[in-house]
């Protein structure tokens, strides 16, 4: 219960479904500050009253537990150590994977209970022989169910998602209302809760460290100079201030970020699109496929409010390997792609690199 | 019936305080007005004041009333700082949170400087390094637990007050938790102040008294109406003081009797943890060095906020004993200075005794603990390396 108005529902519906409930505010920093500020949502003290009050109201018992060291170092840590390997993370996904539905969830199951329920926009469906499977929700422009692609059968087993099958968060904010939540109009938070003023660049800056360095084009020449390879993402076109005019006088954008020799490439639009990726460190959400080495086809979705696209897929080689219909662009290292079948997530690999759909010299 | 063993955290009040709150609230009259609604008020109050001062063998004018025990002890260390030369403040490592961090907030603020003396494996302060940290000529103020409110550790106070008045320092004694439990004469102790609160005696939360000597000067905290000799101005509180002077005869009148009653249910408790449970760490002295209602131990592997969790999901009230910020407990500060590693501080659960307990209360938590610790030794071991998700 982060304080929200979605966890909020989620617990209040899991304790009229019969279910012996108790409220858990999870505590991720060691320092929290003690009032709201902003978009975050979550992780001061206030958000914990929030929530506290929420349980009151429930009629549930309510504990913080402190994960503040696994969230650090699972969280905290890798999204700044896949910065510096010039990958794009997303540490939602991260503290799904690693913190609310590991870390808490085995917790929770060694003092006796079964499940963690979530206030996530997802759905459970149990198949014909009872394997459980995760889908979309109902409430598309809401669905959650990419970043919680990285959940195995045995996390789905043990989570409960009650708000999936909500049309739409103005219902669920309308049950908060209805049930005297005082967070019922409580803003969504938007923002990475670890960074408290929202500004991701400035504090990478102060937790990667910045170095000036070379924006190259593709071929390696110098075309500028930038104050920290950290603060551009791939298909980023502004503010780039390149010195060396493009030979065709077309706009370019960054392609590649490579913090290892810290460098910037930039090249044209055509260059963004992406005809295959692939990543080694994937997982299937419920039973895998029967013979994953055959090619299937299914969807790809590589951010969390990105649109499917139409895909084949297969692993080759220990990589999950994930050929679009059509080229994609806006795609990096580090981020997610999380493959669904209809509305059935099948599962997610981290994208450890993609082939770009235009070579060099092309 | 929920089973309460958290009585240092607050102890249910006394039928006979609450009797003398309703009936006081019940009347008007502001003590310090000058007609006979505030006399009635003044005598209700001075009357009470009386009998707080002879349950802390001292006189009623040394007696002030305060918010609560922080408040007192904030205004013996502040002040006592402000109105004296030197700029060191001499502690003990395991004491409350009001006392570290009113010392923390002088040294940031005030240009003070802490001088931290070093506990022992069982919790008492090492006399010799605090004779020593007195003696540096530089010293504005001294402080130390009377018995701590963690372990239960009794400390020698008329050591520490010898070594005090040998070095000219004012000392400061924190008594709450000893207040109700040990025999307390501020005259024999010859020491500055010393603080008190009602709430852990049955009282009412809401008040407190600085027990503070004619002759030590304080820069009060709070300015106004210059009640109180001027250290402690605002409306007294006639209805919280009279509930707890009620509260503090009892505790007085009943002391010896309730503490051999007390101590004979705390050896039992522990006695039957150590047997549930053999690897489960008593924190503190054994028999009369420690206070009668208090048992401490660390278990092994086990997070105690997780047993905390499951006891109280069996219906058992008890304490992890250490400072919470936003509910999250954080490792025993006490347990640390003790000499415990962070991960036993972790393991840390206080059990404590009141008024009200009785050995079906003892017999209910020892039947609760054995699984509550296997099942918290099963989630402490989870909580290093998870499975999931990997």
């Amino acid at each position: 219960m982060s304080g929200g108005v979605d966890s909020s529902v989620a617990a209040a519906r899991a304790k009229d479904a019969g279910h012996d409930v108790v409220g858990v505010h999870l505590a991720l920093s060691r320092m929290p500050g003690t009032l709201r500020t902003g978009s975050r949502g979550c992780c001061t003290i206030e958000d914990a009253m929030d929530a506290r009050r929420v349980a009151d109201l429930i009629g549930i018992p309510f504990y913080v537990w402190d994960f503040s060291e696994r969230f650090k170092e699972d969280v905290v840590d890798d999204f700044i150590s896949e910065y510096q390997a010039g990958r794009t993370p997303n540490p939602c996904m991260r503290c799904n994977e690693r913190i609310k539905f590991a870390a808490l969830l085995e917790k929770a199951l060694a003092l006796g209970f079964d499940a963690v329920v979530t206030g996530h926009y997802a759905s459970i469906v149990t198949d014909a022989h009872g394997n459980r499977e995760l889908h979309r929700a109902a409430a598309w422009a809401k669905d959650q169910s990419y970043v919680l692609g990285v959940l195995t059968a045995e996390q789905l087993k043990h989570a409960m998602f009650p708000l999936g099958a909500t049309p739409s968060k103005a219902e669920v904010r309308a049950e908060a209302e209805a049930r005297g939540f005082a967070v019922a109009k409580k803003p969504d938070s938007h923002d990475i809760c670890f960074i408290p003023d929202g500004d991701t660049r400035g504090w990478l800056g102060e937790h990667v460290g910045i170095s000036n360095g070379a924006i190259v084009d593709r071929s390696g020449a110098v075309v500028g100079e930038h104050q920290g390879a950290h603060a551009y993402t791939v298909g980023q076109r502004r503010g780039l201030n390149l010195t060396v005019p493009a030979p065709d006088g077309r706009p370019r954008f960054v392609l590649e970020v490579k913090p290892q020799t810290n460098t910037v490439v930039v090249g044209p639009k055509e260059a963004l699109d992406i005809a295959q990726l692939a990543g080694s460190r994937y997982t299937w959400a419920g039973r895998a496929p029967e013979h994953p080495e055959r090619e299937f086809a299914c969807e790809v979705q590589i951010r969390a409010h990105a649109d499917p696209v139409p895909a084949r897929a297969a692993v080759l080689g220990g990589e999950l390997v994930i050929t679009p219909e059509h080229p994609i662009n806006g795609v990096a290292p580090g981020q997610t792609a999380v493959v669904y079948v209809g509305t059935r997530v099948l599962g997610q690999t981290t994208i450890d690199r993609t082939v770009s759909a235009v070579p060099l010299g092309a | 019936m929920p089973v309460y063993l958290d009585h240092a955290a607050t102890t249910p009040m006394l039928p006979e305080a609450i009797d003398a709150y309703a009936r006081a609230l019940a009347e008007v009259g502001n003590p310090s007005s000058i007609h006979s609604a505030g006399q009635h008020a003044r005598r209700v109050l001075e009357e009470a004041r009386e009998q707080v001062a002879a349950s802390l063998g001292c006189d009623p004018i040394e007696v002030v009333f305060t918010s609560g025990g922080t408040e007192a002890i904030n205004l013996a260390l502040k002040g006592t700082f402000w109105a004296r030369p030197g700029h060191r403040v001499v502690a003990p490592e395991g004491e409350h949170h009001a006392t570290l961090d009113t010392i923390e907030w002088l040294v940031a603020h005030e240009g003070a400087e802490a001088a931290r003396v070093p506990l022992d494996a069982d919790g008492f302060v090492r006399t010799d390094a605090w004779a020593e940290a007195l003696s540096t000529g530089d010293v504005a103020v001294a402080t130390a637990l009377w018995a701590n409110n963690e372990v239960g550790t009794i400390e020698p106070v008329d050591a520490l007050a010898a070594a005090a008045r040998e070095a000219g320092v004012p000392l400061h004694l924190d008594a709450v938790a000893a207040y109700g439990h040990l025999p307390i004469d501020f005259r024999s102790l010859g020491v500055a102040a010393l603080s008190v609160s009602a709430h852990k005696i049955g009282g009412p939360v809401g008040i407190g008294a600085l027990v503070l000597s004619r002759t030590a000067p304080v820069v009060p905290l709070v300015h106004g109406g210059g009640q109180q000799r001027g250290v402690r101005s605002g409306t007294q509180d006639v209805a919280a003081a009279s509930a707890f002077a009620v509260a503090a005869s009892v505790a007085v009148r009943e002391l010896a009797e309730r503490n051999a009653r007390l101590a004979a249910l705390r050896d039992r408790l522990i006695a039957g943890v150590r047997a549930a449970v053999p690897a489960a760490r008593l924190s503190g002295p054994e028999g009369d060095d420690r206070l009668s209602m208090n048992a401490h131990f660390t278990f092994p592997g086990a997070q105690g906020d997780s047993l905390l969790f499951l006891l109280d999901a069996a219906g058992v009230a008890v304490s992890t004993g250490s400072a919470c910020q936003a509910g999250i407990p954080e490792p025993s500060h006490v347990v640390l200075a003790m000499g415990r590693s962070e991960e036993e501080a972790r393991g840390a659960l206080r059990i404590t005794l009141g008024h009200t307990s009785t050995e079906a209360d003892v017999d209910a938590f020892l039947a609760a603990l054995p699984s509550a610790y296997e099942r918290a030794a099963a989630a402490g071991l989870s909580n290093r390396e998870t499975v999931l998700g990997r």
